[in-house]
């Protein structure tokens, strides 16, 4: 399923007129709970601006005086619910609020662990390395050929292997643990960090896709005869171990790829998507 | 100056270790506490990803301060999902660098001082692609 286009479920904790405010201790227990959960909650209190209304579906938790939750849900019965929580502690105000999601058929937050590269326009020249280099297809280009990321799911968890080779560190992984890959200020030292990407390339012999083949070719030719593809594995474990202690990529990610050559075709493709963009982008 | 204090929102960060659990839930408690009005979110990357209608309405705010990471990230999350925050209107409160009180200074505090990484051309302002893929 896409991420996108999917039903988002709004949560209000409402404590500003006809209602009571509710004891500290159990509004932080509330909050906590459903943001843990992956929801996010508008908190109305007695001062303050919040987010204007919209027209997707609504749950308002709160504690009402009479008769105020019944005047509340008549306001927009089709999209909204209201909901008394007073006493209720912090996991029974959770799944009251899964149980309006899933009756709205709103999309389940944290389904999906969000990792995936986030670009920086201002350092960007839109020289489609990024997209040239990703097997998992998560980058391609807009109508007028600029670079964009459009697959965030099928980007590898923990993996920021195309900030690497981006040549002006504007590749951005916000979960990542350090700048300026994180979303730091990029320092001078940091465009020297094209050093990374030349060891990467040394390493390998030229990228990633040539050094696989290559292992591929040579292990071919080794174990033609007897096809050990046990050996052509352990092979291909070596030099994948080796890129992840210099790339910082997750081992897991490496072994996942695909065969020598699903990469290859794969490599292709992306170059060929990665050229077109760029000549939509001259003419 | 605007006529009411900025808008809150804060980032709860879920799916990662990388901002001090202590921070945050200080951060969150003191919002609790603080009868202000606010908007908490799950995840911001999430939401980008998703390109979730809140951004937009959380964009939209004649003045946010935003407590999350980093402000680089922060600008980029919310153009690429087609929701720019406005240079002049945004401060971002970085809870990766910042102290609990240092934090809670700047979002309790009346004045905004907004901190988006300029704009490298005024072209590029928002200039995350079109949506069209
Ligand atoms: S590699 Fe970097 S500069 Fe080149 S298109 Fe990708 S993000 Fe832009
Ligand atoms: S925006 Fe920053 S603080 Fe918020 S979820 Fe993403 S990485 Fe975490």
């Amino acid at each position: 399923m896409s991420l996108r286009d999917q039903t988002h479920l709004r949560v209000v904790l409402y404590e500003g007129r006809d209602s009571q405010p509710l004891e500290g201790g159990q509004r932080f227990e509330i909050l906590s709970r459903l943001l843990g959960q992956g929801f996010a909650v508008t908190r109305v209190g007695e001062s303050g601006q919040t987010a204007p209304a919209d027209d997707g579906p609504a749950l308002v938790l709160g504690h009402f005086r009479a008769g105020a939750a019944e005047q509340l849900s008549a306001a927009a019965p089709e999209r909204m619910r209201v909901a008394e929580v007073s006493g209720l502690s912090g996991e029974q105000v959770a799944a009251v609020v899964e149980t309006t999601r899933t009756e709205r058929q709103a999309v389940q937050p944290g389904a999906w662990k969000p990792w995936f590269p986030v670009i920086d326009y201002d350092r960007c020249t839109n020289c489609m390395q990024c997209l040239s280099f990703c097997l998992f297809g998560v980058y391609g280009a807009d109508s007028g050929g600029k670079i964009q990321v459009q697959s965030h799911d099928n980007c590898k968890t923990n993996c920021p292997a195309c900030s690497r080779v981006c040549p002006e560190a504007a590749i951005m992984f916000p979960k990542y643990k350090a700048g300026p890959i994180n979303g730091a200020a990029v320092r001078d030292e940091d465009l020297q960090r094209e050093k990374m990407k030349v060891d990467i390339s040394a390493l390998l012999g030229g990228d990633i896709y040539s050094m696989l083949r290559m292992r591929s070719e040579r292990a071919q030719s080794r174990f033609s005869k007897e096809r050990d593809s046990d050996k052509a594995l352990q092979e291909r474990q070596k030099c994948l171990t080796k890129l992840a202690q210099a790339g910082d990529i997750p081992a897991e990610v490496l072994m996942s790829l695909p065969s020598p050559e699903e990469i290859l075709r794969r490599a292709g493709e992306a170059r060929a998507k990665a050229q077109a963009a760029l000549a939509a982008q001259q003419r | 100056m605007n006529p009411e204090p900025a808008g809150l929102l804060y980032c709860n960060c879920t799916y990662a270790q990388i901002i001090d659990p202590a921070v945050k839930a200080g951060v969150l408690r003191r919002l609790c506490d603080s009868g202000r009005s606010f908007e908490a979110v799950a995840d911001l990357c999430e939401m980008s990803a998703r390109r979730d209608p809140a951004l937009q309405r959380l964009a939209r705010q004649p003045g946010v301060k935003i407590a999350a990471c980093y402000p680089r990230a922060v600008k980029w999350l919310f153009a690429s999902a087609g929701t720019p925050l406005d240079p002049a209107q945004t401060e971002v409160v970085n809870l990766r660098e910042l102290t609990e009180p240092a934090a809670l200074e700047r979002l309790l505090a009346a004045d905004l001082q907004p901190n988006l990484p300029a704009d490298k051309s005024p072209a590029s302002a928002t200039s995350a692609p079109s949506s069209s893929s």
